[in-house]
């Protein structure tokens, strides 16, 4: 069987990239990482199916390619499609509670960090490089990222839905807004 | 009888529709649960007597489609065992949660989604535990995570969102690699079907089955929690309500043996890798207890006691004779129940002191005997006191060893007693911290444990909340079912032994074309 050198090379850079990008802090970037991979295993799929050229499953002359990758890689499209739609609800949600979509370090990490340093002054350099300021993609947008058009204006300003802002960003009641 | 082999894994998930329809009706979706949950208990036990009795597993081919081709729902011994066993603990802690949710009031936990996610959890570990192929294993793999992302996000706190997104990065990372494993299996050999996936790989050169081989490997480990793939599970499972932790510990990774036994015995009986395997258990075993010593809160205690006792699993695993994957499988049915139940009387122990750091807690036995009992009894039986089933599981699998002989078989029965041991000490010490220790004690006990007063949760506390009959009464009943398990050790380790004679002569395709009636 022959197999197509530019889809293998195309699967190659895709596993590359999704790993790369899952490392990420960023969640955003972590989901980008996730649907990098997926493809690539979906190409992979497509990869494995025989030689490219035959006819997709039906036909009246000639080869015919095997049909079961396909039935493969559509279920895996499914799933895949299905848990980038969780993840971003996750990453609203996470940017929701905290302004924030990164990953932050767990109580466990943090301990031990923190016994070290009372340890061994020398680790200070580490622990400091550790501390990731960046702690959001949308840098210096005030509001969330997904914005819900008001029923009031739609002269050109939006406003967004009232849970959206976390609560120390979100300005003075000004006149017991009812909305 | 083939046609209720389908049944379990639809009707969960008919049961999670209906569920999901009556949210607003908390009565009819607990009744919803608990139906079908019990019909699927009495399902698979037909089933287990069944291809018990018969000595012939059951197969039913899904629409129809010829065998090698179509999805292959296939029941042996182990496959209904496994389910017989997951029911048994997935009714239990639908029962605890029903009870701390009606005392609750359901204000802290939006329930409509809590009970369909559930059976559909249900529906995943049953279809993956009946999967006749590669590729309908991973789609109940699938089934199962998705179902688990949103247990373990229940109520998007901030803490449950962080340690959520470990998990579900993680879960996702190893789907991937399970996916790519499965492309390449058909890539080297045409088909996704384990029996034939077994006739078939003998055919292959060895370097290409051993990178099949340890690709699997990889995808199931991390589903298994074996190290050095298991640090996202001390991480992640402590976070979630009690009793979505207590149904994670006992069966997910479990769900990952299993393909793991499925691994080493059907599809890859000639590729070997048995020295790695043993080099990994070994060091999951000593690596998750030691994590379990230097805790100091009780659900992080056990949850890296759950790491180390997967190591017993993957041991008995390397060993690969008859004798050893029967205690393997006796193991795994004693962790699945034991392991629950400690969660669960956790749960009781939360509730009742308001925290589960064993500084915090104290004078629970004077204060409260009932869950004392409750926590002391699987305890020991993990720790491996003699007589429970944990000491039976344990001597089986060193029996097993032992009579292998090797010098690395020596090394790793030395190891499993020291884990055995520290497993004891982590668990007595949380005994005699904070059941045994007197309500005024001293500040004596308290400078000699001071170095635990760093470590994660130490201090936190929580509400105290009473305690709801039915929690108790269900945290007994799981208590009953571990010692059952070791008052009918004997028929039970006799069906063990039989699948794991069974499971080293794998089903051949033309067999299992015979039993669709094709």
């Amino acid at each position: 069987m022959t197999v197509s050198l530019v889809l293998i090379v195309i699967m190659a850079a895709l596993f590359a990239c999704g790993v790369y990008a899952m490392l990420e802090r960023s969640l955003t970037r972590v989901l980008i990482g996730f649907l990098l991979l997926g493809n690539a295993a979906n190409l992979l799929l497509l990869v494995v199916m025989g030689d490219p050229g035959a006819a997709p499953f039906y036909g009246t002359e000639g080869a015919t390619s095997d049909p079961l990758p396909q039935a493969l890689t559509l279920t895996a499209i499914v799933i895949t499609f299905a848990v980038s739609a969780f993840l971003l609800a996750l990453i609203y949600r996470s940017w929701q509670l905290g302004q924030a979509d990164t990953f932050t370090d767990d109580e466990a990490d943090i301990a031990v960090r923190e016994r070290a340093l009372a340890h061994e002054a020398a680790m200070d350099a580490e622990a400091e490089f550790l501390r990731d300021d960046a702690v959001t993609d949308f840098v210096g947008v005030d509001t969330a990222p997904i914005t819900v058009l008001g029923s009031r204006d739609f002269s050109g300003i939006v406003d967004d839905a009232p849970s959206d802002r976390p609560a120390s960003r979100r300005p003075p009641a000004d006149g017991g807004d009812p909305s | 009888m083939t046609a209720l082999v389908p049944l379990l894994a639809t009707l969960p998930l008919l049961g999670a529709a209906i569920a999901l329809i009556a949210g607003r009706h908390r009565r009819v979706q607990v009744g919803v649960s608990i139906v079908t949950l019990s019909l699927v208990l009495i399902i698979a036990a037909v089933l287990l007597y069944v291809v018990d009795t018969g000595g012939q597993p059951l197969a039913v081919s899904v629409g129809g489609w010829p065998v090698p081709f179509g999805i292959v729902l296939y029941v042996d011994r182990l496959a209904a065992l496994l389910v017989v066993v997951s029911s048994i603990v997935l009714l239990a802690v639908l029962l605890f949660s029903v009870g701390q949710g009606a005392a609750d009031g359901d204000d802290e936990t939006p329930v409509s989604i809590f009970h369909p996610s559930y059976l559909i959890l249900a529906a995943g570990i049953f279809t993956a535990f009946i999967a006749g192929d590669l590729f309908n294993l991973y789609v109940g793999f699938e089934i199962l995570l998705v179902a688990s992302y949103v247990l373990i996000t229940l109520g998007s706190t901030e803490s449950r969102i962080r340690t959520g997104v470990v998990y579900i990065v993680v879960s996702l990372v190893s789907s991937i690699l399970f996916l790519a494993a499965i492309a390449m299996i058909y890539g080297a050999l045409g088909t996704v079907n384990m029996a034939q996936i077994s006739e078939r790989m003998a055919e292959l050169p060895p370097d290409t089955q051993l990178l099949l081989h340890l690709m699997l490997l990889l995808a199931f480990s991390i589903k298994a929690a074996v190290f050095p793939l298991s640090f996202w599970l001390p991480d992640s499972y402590p976070t979630a309500p009690a009793p979505v932790t207590a149904v994670f510990a006992g069966l997910l990774t479990k769900v990952g043996v299993y393909a793991l036994i499925r691994t080493e015995t059907q599809l890859f009986s000639d590729s070997d890798v048995n020295v790695l395997l043993m080099i990994v258990a070994l060091a999951t075993m000593i690596v998750g207890v030691l994590g379990a010593v230097a805790q100091a809160e009780l659900k992080r205690i056990l949850s890296f006691t759950l790491v180390s006792h997967v190591g017993y699993m993957v041991f008995g695993l390397a060993i690969a004779t008859p004798a050893a994957i029967g205690a393997t499988i006796y193991y795994m049915v004693h962790h699945i129940v034991v392991q629950t139940t400690l969660f669960l009387a956790i749960g009781l122990v939360e509730r009742r002191a308001g925290s589960t750091s064993i500084l915090r807690v104290k004078g629970l036995m004077r204060a409260a005997p009932v869950i004392a009992l409750l926590y002391f009894i699987p305890a020991i039986n993990l720790g491996g006191l003699p007589p429970f089933s944990g000491f039976i599981g344990k001597y089986a699998l060193f029996d097993a060893a032992a009579q292998v002989g090797t010098p690395i078989m020596m090394v790793l029965i030395v190891g499993g007693i020291v884990t055995s041991l520290l497993t004891l000490y982590a668990l007595m010490r949380a005994w005699n911290l904070s059941f045994w220790r007197e309500e005024d004690d001293s500040t004596e006990t308290e400078s000699r444990i001071s170095y635990l007063g760093s470590a994660p949760a130490a201090g936190i506390k929580t509400e105290r909340r009473v305690i709801p009959l039915i929690m108790t009464t269900t945290t007994a009943g799981m208590v009953a079912v571990t010692i059952a398990l070791t008052v009918f050790a004997g028929p039970l380790y006799d069906l063990c032994a039989r699948i794991g004679d069974s499971l080293l002569e794998p089903v051949t395709l033309t067999q299992l074309q015979d039993e669709v009636g094709q």
